[in-house]
């Protein structure tokens, strides 16, 4: 369908310019970018649907007006007064956070302890933990929900935390990582008397920073962007989420749609600012599960 | 001596170092879905629990929601995971040739939407697709339909909606991986194939596929676990309706817990299904893919 593959040889400028005359593949080019730029387009709608309907009044939403208005202000105020928006920030910034810094703590150390330290008893472990990785949250909440219930758990922030800690994913993505971790530094180390937590902190943690970079980009927004077990978890207004939050100003019977994108641009903000700045990072942590 | 020690410290160390998180797993993972399972021979309402063999069992037999719910699930999975990866394979195999104009642009363009939370986005389209909205309102401008499309109150329609954005959220994702891993094929397999006269499609069939193999198993081992729990897009975009046309296992296994008096026995049960699907669909994709490299 395209050519993908051009010769990287010499002949390239010659195919070109007897190309440029071959009909077919002139118009195989115009539906090719014809494609990705409807790709591009309905990729990028939403967005700017977002944003635009920010600024319009619901009435105006509602009938579709995909331009700028003069509702923003208006909007924000009734987005500020309606929900304790400090406080919904400061809640899901609390568990994004303490959750992120939780997981990668107890996960990379499994991952590093699995690769480093082998042996037959931990392998078949460690292919159980695989196993695991297929068993859907779904079949998980109900136990889970009662469980908290019978800790007392429910509606704090414990509930949600602790099970996420130890996240086969993560520990996984660090096993895979540590497999390029050169092994003569933790030698190295070791005649230089460190003990195996101090390579673990002082070589190991340094070393892989990249790996934590992007482990922390996928673990904070999985936490942020987490909705069904907060839901079921979190009860009172005062410990919502913004993801919370946002769902049920737009599950109102008629929900005010103004004031509602306001809150899902507040609620998309730090993501985009974190995808824009780490681009590549951000890729490469998506990426990490397949190396 | 000293190396005894040293071998007792290797083996010691890597128990801790694992430790904290075995512990967290087996009593948030292991646990919990093992009592699941004692759970689904569990009958009774709240907390209320009798021994009830298979009855549970026998209610998903006879429990028309449920099959409701199961239908739609699969319709759902068979449907929008087909179409999300042949899109993304397409997107991949346009935007791996070095030399097209704007490929970055179109990358992160196609990309953006996997930055965006499920809630989010389903409330997005949730107000694009109203019956007045912009959907409709482009549709009709451009005479493409005459009067406008009941999106969200038509059965069929409701089901168009939540496939397409499913496919707009996690299209760019898979892509994403199809593009990695072409980066990681041999180039000159591709100008030996042109200087043989394959045509491109037929290089595309015969050389990216086989190559993307392992990757295109891996993405669809992982659209099909997560289309089983689809749970965030329906509960925001259609709350399951109209009529229980979108209601997915997930939905029904929270309004099970949640909404209704809790029938947590007859919930597990609805949730083992989805591991059991989850464990067939897996095992049958492995198998098709190892036939397909022989």
């Amino acid at each position: 369908m395209t050519d993908q593959a051009l010769p990287l040889s010499t002949t390239r400028t010659e195919r070109r310019t007897t190309r440029a005359f071959n009909f077919p593949h002139l118009a195989g080019r115009t539906a090719l970018y014809l494609l990705l730029s409807i790709a591009a387009f309905v990729s990028i709608f939403p967005f700017f649907w977002m944003i635009v309907s920010a600024t319009n009044t619901a009435a105006d939403i509602n009938t579709g007006k995909a331009t700028f208005g003069t509702a923003l202000w208006d909007n924000t105020v009734a987005f500020f007064t309606q929900v304790d928006a400090p406080r919904i920030f400061w809640n899901s910034a609390f568990l994004a956070i303490v959750g992120t810094v939780l997981t990668l703590a107890v996960s990379s150390l499994a991952g590093y302890g699995f690769e480093m330290f082998k042996n037959r008893f931990r392998e078949r472990i460690f292919g159980l933990l695989l196993l695991m990785l297929s068993i859907p949250f779904a079949a998980l909440m109900v136990p889970l929900f009662i469980m908290m219930a019978n800790f007392k758990l429910i509606n704090t922030y414990a509930a949600i935390l602790l099970p996420a800690i130890a996240s086969i994913f993560i520990i996984f993505y660090f096993r895979q990582a540590t497999k390029a971790f050169p092994s003569e530094l933790r030698e190295a180390a070791k005649i230089d008397g460190l003990n195996e937590w101090q390579i673990f902190l002082f070589i190991y943690l340094p070393v892989m920073r990249s790996t934590y970079a992007a482990a922390i980009i996928i673990v904070f927004m999985a936490n942020w962007n987490n909705y069904l077990w907060p839901l079921i978890v979190l009860q009172t207004n005062e410990q919502k989420t913004i993801t919370l939050v946002i769902q049920s100003l737009s599950s109102a019977y008629y929900p005010d749609y103004g004031v509602v994108m306001v809150g899902t641009v507040l609620a998309t903000l730090p993501t985009l600012i974190i995808f824009f700045l780490l681009q590549r990072r951000f890729v490469e942590g998506m990426l990490g599960a397949v190396k | 001596m000293a190396q005894a020690k040293l071998a007792r410290d290797e083996q010691l160390n890597g128990w801790l170092f694992i430790m904290p998180a075995l512990v967290l797993v087996g009593i948030f993972m292991i646990y919990p879905i093992l009592w699941s399972l004692w759970m689904s021979f569990q009958t009774g309402r709240g907390m209320n629990f009798s021994f009830g063999g298979l009855a549970n069992i026998e209610r998903l037999t006879q429990d028309p929601v449920f099959q409701r719910a199961l239908t739609n699930t699969l319709i759902f999975l068979v449907i929008q995971v087909p179409i999300m990866l042949v899109l993304a394979l397409l997107f991949a195999t346009a935007l791996n040739d070095s030399k097209l104009w704007g490929r970055s642009f179109f990358r992160t363009a196609i990309f953006l939407p996997c930055v965006t939370s499920l809630v989010a986005y389903s409330i997005l389209f949730k107000s694009m697709f109203a019956v007045d909205g912009v959907i409709n309102d482009f549709l009709m401008t451009t005479g493409l339909v005459g009067s406008p499309i009941p999106w969200l109150s038509d059965p069929f329609w409701a089901k168009v909606v939540v496939i397409s954005a499913i496919t707009w959220r996690w299209t760019g994702y898979n892509m994403i991986f199809y593009l990695a891993a072409m980066q990681n094929i041999d180039r000159s397999i591709y100008e030996a194939a042109k200087i043989d006269g394959i045509p491109a499609w037929a290089r595309f069939w015969y050389i990216t596929v086989p190559m993307l193999k392992p990757v295109i198993l891996f993405t669809s081992v992982i659209s099909t676990i997560g289309t089983l729990q689809l749970f965030d897009e329906v509960n925001t975009i259609t709350l399951g309706g109209p009529s229980d046309s979108t209601l997915t296992l997930s939905l029904y296994i929270y309004n099970l817990t949640f909404k209704f008096m809790p029938s947590f026995g007859y919930a597990a049960t609805v949730s083992y299904v989805i591991v059991v699907l989850v464990g067939i669909l897996s095992f049958f994709q492995f198998v098709v893919a190892r036939d397909r490299s022989k």
